[in-house]
């Protein structure tokens, strides 16, 4: 018997069998319509363990087709090992495109961040959540929380509010704010930073939610009210940076502090790598244009 | 007629543990203003009545209905609804809404009824917040007027109550129950485990709020003491059920049931 | 339920007592029978100060008791004029006789059963407030009766708990005149008292009538009963044969 050639292995279209993938659209079918309700569902097992971001994998799997465009992110960088694994794990079951430029991308699996780049209403935004139940630190029963949400009680959120007051004078949680979408549900944004949080009201692109661990899929259709909780003489207020981007020149963007020596220097740098990019090279343009012009004129 | 109608109304209740009835037959009515003592020792099904009239156990038999008080109209006070629940066909959204507006419990240990890890400002203030405030300034003052209220200095509030004594968390958890305004409070032996000078200090606050904020209350005690302190009527419970019943100095300084001579003999004297 | 009872309650009688008897069961004794009174009948008037006498044993302070509540009544009935009506304490629902002993019924006897705590002036204030009178107001008119009574005012805001007998029995006795009650009970308030301040229970008593309460007192002390009694009413007449009867 020769074994001439080595056995190819096959995989069906976004790596996951159909039936699953009918099982996870039904799950955000439901969880579009319910903004912000946590939808139970059957979470498969991808090539990745749980926490490296199965959830997210299983949402962009049931959705993307041959004539997607997708970008994964991961804090805001394309270019992380775990981005680019999974960048490449799509690009190899299931044929489609890949890009890093947030507005040629169909769909963005992220993990962390959102995109300083405005989406728009052809988009789908894939968020790649570890804890998906807001209560969980405060409430440990799944059946009291389940419970909350149903009766609306939310009074245990405010609570853990109150106390960072009390303890800190403002409010301390920086990431994972907890929301209420659509006036109805409150739910964990995952853990981006508080920073991103005004972004998920009223986005035109689709915002959808994976946790495989936990195995709960949620989402936020397109311009939905989506408010940050905070107490009347305490609103929620997001991070601010008063540097910019030491490479790009941007403000108002969400900076990573990067160690660039042993004595504690550090810069400032986007987090969005792809916005960094791509205004640095517009900047660049920009200054070339002008020096042109300049020797033009000289 | 609203004076007339009693705020809880049990009528031939029992609540069943498989084969075994754990109280049966229980019936009395309660109005605002009256604290009802349910005096027994262990076994005696007393905490099994209070589990059933506070709903965490089901009535089986019997019927047990409740005044309840809803604010209709724009400006609220002026028009006050009663209705006369039947607790048995709550659901569990309108059960959950009593508790956090009208129904207080105060639990024998505090740690059942607290959020040790929370502050004693949170944890006063949590009810208010589950009732829909949303102005930290107006939680916390409130928080705090009432820790006041039950003799916890205001420095205090912003400690967990796991570094409270005993008796200091029972009033953070009485302070709780009572910040929300309820009608009725169910106690489940509050005193029992505290030292005698603390235990006289918290009856002598639960009597006080009491008579000043026109509470009703149903208070499971072993101790006759703590009823003839602080209770109007008494009844006496044996086996699951009720053997006397009757103001609480004709109880205690007249028994006509044998149990209840045996009980007010025991008591031992100084 | 209060029965129509007006046809038995005689016009200027605030409380009349009908056909009482009284049995104790010793049930931890097997069940040993003890009675105690059988048929007492009698009325007290408006006014009038109506002294209960017998030896000691038989059974004035359980009268006393029957009538405020603390005890049971095996059969009778006794009759009060409570607001514009008439109740039957022997047949009372619990909440009828508290609210017979908030506004109708007073009760002073000899050991006070204070609220820990509360300064004695408050104890004393304590009726006024519950009707309505501000509480400096009613501070100070207990004050007066304090004074009256000769309690130094170092001890007003001293819980009574600590107090002697005697100032314990005065301060019970304040308490229990400084509102006009339609019926008041006295179980022995002078017992403790020195002649100078049983003078005054005199009066205070004497006042109290001549505004229209009726009393039904035990007095120890013959001189306070000559000074007050308007009539006597022997209880030992409705003793009825011990007899020992086992279970």
């Amino acid at each position: 018997m020769s074994l001439s050639t080595s056995p190819r292995i096959v995989y069906n279209e976004g790596y996951l069998d159909e039936q699953t993938k009918r099982v996870v659209r039904r799950a955000l079918l439901k969880g579009i319509a319910i903004p912000g309700f946590q939808v139970p569902f059957a979470s498969r097992e991808v090539p990745m363990p749980r926490g490296w971001g199965t959830g997210g994998v299983q949402v962009t799997a049931s959705i993307i087709g041959d004539e997607d465009t997708l970008k994964v992110i991961d804090q805001g960088a394309d270019d992380t090992t775990n981005a680019v694994s999974i960048r490449q794990f799509f690009e190899r079951v299931a044929g489609t495109a890949s890009t890093t430029r947030t507005d040629e991308a169909t769909i963005i699996q992220t993990r962390h961040r959102i995109p300083e780049t405005p989406l728009g209403e052809q988009q789908i935004i894939v968020y790649q959540v570890p804890i998906p139940e807001p209560l969980r630190f405060l409430e440990p029963r799944e059946t009291e929380t389940r419970r909350m949400h149903a009766l609306e009680e939310y009074g245990l959120m405010y609570v853990k509010l109150y106390e960072d007051i009390a303890r800190y004078g403002h409010i301390a949680k920086t990431y994972d704010y907890p929301v209420l979408v659509h006036g109805r549900y409150v739910m964990a944004p995952s853990p981006t930073p508080s920073f991103d949080n005004p972004k998920m009201h009223q986005n035109p692109a689709l915002q959808l939610f994976g946790a495989g661990r936990e195995k709960r899929i949620y989402a936020v259709p397109p311009y939905t009210d989506v408010v940050s909780l905070g107490f009347d003489d305490f609103p929620f207020e997001p991070q601010t940076f008063e540097q910019s981007c030491e490479i790009c020149g941007s403000r108002g963007v969400y900076l990573d502090e990067v160690i660039t020596d042993d004595s504690g220097g550090a810069m400032f740098v986007c987090s969005d790598t792809d916005h960094c990019e791509r205004t640095a090279a517009t900047a660049q343009l920009d200054q070339d244009a002008e020096h042109h012009d300049t020797e033009m004129n000289a | 007629m609203i004076d007339e109608t009693p705020l809880l109304s049990v009528d031939a209740a029992g609540h069943r543990y498989g084969d075994r009835f754990g109280c049966r037959d229980v019936s009395f009515d309660l109005w605002p203003g009256e604290v009802l003592a349910v005096v027994g020792e262990s076994g005696s099904g007393k905490s099994t009545l209070l589990g059933m009239l506070s709903q965490r156990l089901s009535a089986d038999e019997g019927r047990i209905s409740y005044l309840t008080t809803s604010e209709n109209g724009p400006e609220g006070a002026q028009d006050t609804v009663h209705a006369l629940l039947d607790l048995a066909t709550l659901s569990e959204r309108e059960v959950r809404r009593l508790w956090r507006t009208e129904w207080g419990f105060v639990h024998q240990n505090a740690a059942d009824g607290l959020r040790m890890h929370v502050s004693a400002g949170g944890n006063v203030g949590e009810p208010l917040m589950a009732n829909g405030w949303r102005h930290y300034g107006s939680i916390r003052a409130e928080a705090e007027a009432w820790l006041g209220r039950v003799e916890i200095p205001a420095e205090r509030i912003d400690d967990s109550p796991s570094t409270f004594s005993g008796g200091m968390r029972q009033r953070v958890q009485i302070a709780r129950n009572l910040v929300f305004g309820p009608r009725l409070v169910f106690m489940d032996e509050p005193t029992s485990g505290l030292d005698v000078s603390v235990q006289a200090r918290l009856l002598d606050l639960i009597r006080s709020l009491v008579t000043e904020l026109g509470l009703a209350v149903v208070i499971v005690t072993h101790d006759l003491a703590v009823a003839r302190l602080i209770s109007h009527r008494t009844l006496v419970m044996k086996d699951g059920a009720v053997v006397e019943s009757g103001l609480t100095d004709r109880v205690l300084d007249d028994p006509q049931a044998a149990y209840t001579q045996l009980l007010v003999s025991s008591i031992l004297q100084g | 339920m209060i029965h129509n009872e007006s046809h038995d309650l005689p016009t200027d009688a605030v409380l009349s007592v009908i056909d009482v008897a009284k049995t104790f069961t010793l049930h931890l004794q097997e069940s040993q029978r003890l009675p105690v009174l059988r048929g007492l009948t009698f009325d007290v008037a408006r006014g009038t100060c109506v002294v209960l006498g017998g030896e000691s044993g038989a059974g004035k302070s359980t009268v006393m008791k029957m009538i405020y509540g603390s005890y049971g009544t095996d059969s009778g009935r006794i009759l009060l004029s409570h607001h514009s009506e008439v109740l039957d304490l022997a047949a009372a629902q619990p909440r009828q006789v508290l609210a017979a002993r908030r506004d109708t019924v007073g009760y002073v006897s000899q050991f006070l059963r204070a609220v820990p705590r509360v300064p004695a002036l408050d104890v004393v204030a304590e009726p006024l407030v519950e009707r309505g009178v501000d509480r400096p107001e009613a501070r100070d008119r207990a004050g007066a009766l304090l004074a009256r009574l000769s309690i130094p005012e170092r001890l007003w805001k001293l819980p009574p708990a600590t107090f002697s007998g005697g100032e314990q029995q005065r301060v019970n006795v304040a308490r229990g005149f400084i509102i006009d009650r339609p019926l008041l009970l006295l179980d022995e308030p002078t017992a403790s008292l020195d002649a100078r301040n049983r003078a005054v229970v005199i009066d205070l008593i004497r006042e109290s009538l001549g505004r229209g309460s009726g009393m039904l007192a035990i007095f120890h002390d013959a001189d306070v009963r000559e000074a007050v009694a308007d009539a006597v009413v022997d209880v030992q007449a409705f003793t009825p044969a011990r007899e020992e009867v086992a279970a």
